[in-house]
């Protein structure tokens, strides 16, 4: 039986909306934690943090609830997104 | 592709222009062959070569990744970068070569809508460039010229086509990307305009030409803006990969060298001869009697003042960074301070829409690390550059 | 007696929603500070403000159909979309039908605000603080308790949690980390 690798899914921050009000830490303490100043910082230093399955429950209510529409969820193979760094 | 009648230049290249005008232009180079979408991508993959706009990205790759339906072509000449005016002097000296480029490119991926992107000033100087190519019925594609503002940040590349969609040049969010969505949702390709110009020359005179100057993985010329702590800022030619020492006039006399812009990196006079220059081609030079601290100090407070402040960390960290650096090299700072700047620099990387924290950092931890022994001086109220007496 | 028993329910659906509204616009206005709230986590308090403000729209939906099919209060169909044109003290009531058409839009607004976009929605959002005096005086005018002690007491509670809300929102350290990212210090 073949087994289909599905797609990481990774939580996206858009800062420039994101204000640091922390509920998305609260939903997934492990996969965020805060900086000094509020802001969710990922604990693996990713800039979008791979979600592991059993969090993807509380990953899409912290998507869903974020008051600044902050966050999204980005399903990705390493082939898919082919990010060049922009100056 | 049509062969030229013309001699390819050796040395310089783009600077081999005799003037900005049309004329001058079709008797120094010829005229600009036609070249499809696969031919002009396989030219500038043997060619090797990649973006003159900071990234380094392969040329042909870039190209040849933008699909979809009304693609847009940009070039990008805003060079918010205060210590580049290579791209200033290009499109003032040749920029037709610049123009050649962006039809070349415009044709490889079929563009529905063509832009080029310059600050203010170089307007006049772009518009009557199109104006004499329409005037000789060379202009296959309508260009239209979009004035960036004077910022650091306006030629970033989401800021870019955030103003030519008659936005603010901000950055924005992005989650796909430019080559599948850009300016309204289309397909963009986004080049240098330095970039371009080799395009052009290299559709002329080939990739075997293109690779006669430079190294193996950095063939080609490029220009490279020189400065140091007085206003003036020479453009050179060089081939790329030149060490950086063989740029600079009086070696002897300089202390560092900040290499590749604002957000680039600090290195330290001895380690000059084995870099080569690439990637952007900016030399700052440092002298023996100048503060590597303060200069940094200074960079920071610029940076800071230049962020777009749409991004918390950004908005937040540098500005605190600016603050400490200040303290570094103009007060008595702590240990506790230079570890709160490693971890202010650690906290805004990667952390905001577009890479200025991230530049800002780099830039910072090779200060930290290429002027280490100021930084114990400065604690002992002494200084590396007052101990040097002026030459 | 069936008649008594609509026009009383009907009155406190719409008293229970005016507490309901005050509750989700005080929560409203912690979720903005970004700090909890006692026992309740960050996202339990946005949690809570919208269970609110659904509980409060049930509850005015509940209050319009009792009043609608209660012939004491001789209320039309076109009474619930344009305001002030009731046969029973317009104004008063021409103020609830207000409410009711600002609670429409910000509600489904906020339904849909991930589909909205995050400025339209703001701008549309900023209507509570319309809303929420808006119903108050409507309770108080229209209300027929409005005179009785307890209401004017409730109606003084409902006020007061407003007020220190506001009073709170307008403080220097109002969000978690206004100071934080002031001196910028890591």
């Amino acid at each position: 039986m073949k087994s289909t690798k599905k797609p990481t899914q990774r939580l996206h921050v858009d800062w420039t909306r994101c204000d640091g009000r922390g509920l998305c830490v609260e939903l997934l303490p492990d996969v965020l934690r805060r900086d000094p100043w509020g802001y969710p910082l990922a604990r693996d230093g990713s800039r979008e943090p791979a979600v592991p399955v059993q969090a993807l429950r509380n990953a899409r209510a912290a998507v869903g609830r974020c008051p600044r529409l902050a966050l999204s969820l980005l399903a990705t193979t390493p082939e898919t997104r082919g990010r060049h760094s922009a100056p | 592709m049509t062969t030229n009648h013309v001699a390819p230049p050796h040395m310089p290249r783009l600077l081999a222009a005799q003037g900005p005008a049309l004329a001058a232009h079709r008797l120094r180079f010829g005229d600009c062959p036609k070249v499809n979408a696969p031919e002009l991508i396989s030219l500038l993959d043997a060619a090797g070569l990649s973006g003159r706009g900071g990234a380094g990205f392969p040329t042909g790759r870039k190209i040849a990744a933008v699909s979809g339906r009304d693609p847009v072509v940009v070039g990008n000449g805003a060079e918010g970068e205060p210590l580049s005016r290579k791209d200033a002097v290009l499109l003032t000296t040749a920029p037709h070569l610049v123009l050649d480029g962006l039809e070349l490119a415009a044709g490889a991926v079929d563009a529905d809508k063509v832009y080029l992107y310059v600050p203010t000033h170089l307007v006049p100087d772009v518009t009557r460039a199109l104006d004499e190519r329409r005037a000789s019925g060379l202009d296959r594609f309508k260009v239209t010229v979009v004035e960036a503002p004077n910022t650091f940040v306006a030629g970033e590349e989401s800021a870019l086509i955030r103003r030519i969609e008659g936005g603010p040049a901000l950055p924005r969010d992005r989650t796909v990307v430019t080559a599948i969505s850009g300016v309204r949702g289309r397909p963009t390709l986004v080049n240098n305009v330095e970039t371009l110009a080799h395009i052009a020359l290299i559709a002329r005179f080939g990739p075997h030409w293109f690779r006669s100057v430079g190294g193996g993985n950095n063939p080609g010329s490029m220009l490279v803006t020189l400065s140091d702590a007085t206003a003036k800022q020479n453009v050179v030619e060089v081939p790329a990969g030149t060490p950086v020492a063989d740029l600079i006039p009086r070696p002897e006399v300089v202390r560092a060298a900040l290499l590749g812009g604002y957000h680039g990196t600090w290195v330290r006079a001895s380690a000059l001869d084995g870099t080569g220059v690439s990637g952007v081609g900016i030399v700052h030079t440092l002298r023996i009697d100048e503060c590597g601290l303060a200069r940094t100090a200074e960079i920071a407070d610029y940076l800071a003042a230049q962020s777009a402040r749409q991004c918390g960390p950004c908005t937040t960290g540098l500005p605190r960074l600016a603050e400490l650096l200040g303290k570094l090299a103009y007060e008595r700072a702590q240990n506790t301070d230079v570890r709160e700047i490693r971890r202010l620099v650690g906290l805004v990387e990667g952390r905001g829409a577009c890479r200025h924290p991230d530049g800002t950092a780099r830039m910072i931890r090779s200060a930290l690390e290429t002027f280490s022994a100021d930084i114990e001086r400065h604690r002992h109220r002494s200084c590396e550059a007052a101990e040097v007496s002026a030459v | 007696m069936t008649d008594e028993a609509l026009w009383a329910v009907g009155r406190g659906t719409g008293i229970t929603a005016l507490a309901f509204l005050t509750i989700s616009v005080a929560l409203g206005i912690a979720t903005r500070s970004g700090r909890p709230l006692q026992a309740l986590p960050r996202f339990a308090v946005a949690d809570v403000h919208r269970f609110a403000a659904l509980a409060a729209t049930l509850l005015v939906a509940l209050h319009i159909t009792l009043l609608f099919l209660d012939p004491y209060a001789q209320l039309r169909l076109v009474d619930f979309v344009v305001p002030f044109l009731g046969a029973y003290r317009p104004l008063w009531q021409g103020l609830g039908t207000l409410a009711v058409d600002l609670l429409v839009v910000i509600i489904i607004s906020s339904l849909l605000r991930q589909r909205l976009g995050l400025r339209a929605f703001r701008v549309v959002h900023w209507l509570t603080y319309a809303l929420w005096p808006v119903a108050l005086a409507h309770a108080l005018g229209n209300g027929t308790d409005a005179y009785r002690g307890w209401f004017l007491a409730f109606a003084g509670c409902c006020a007061l949690t407003v007020a220190a809300a506001l009073v709170w929102r307008l403080r220097p350290n109002f969000a978690e980390y206004a100071d934080a990212r002031l001196s910028g210090r890591a």
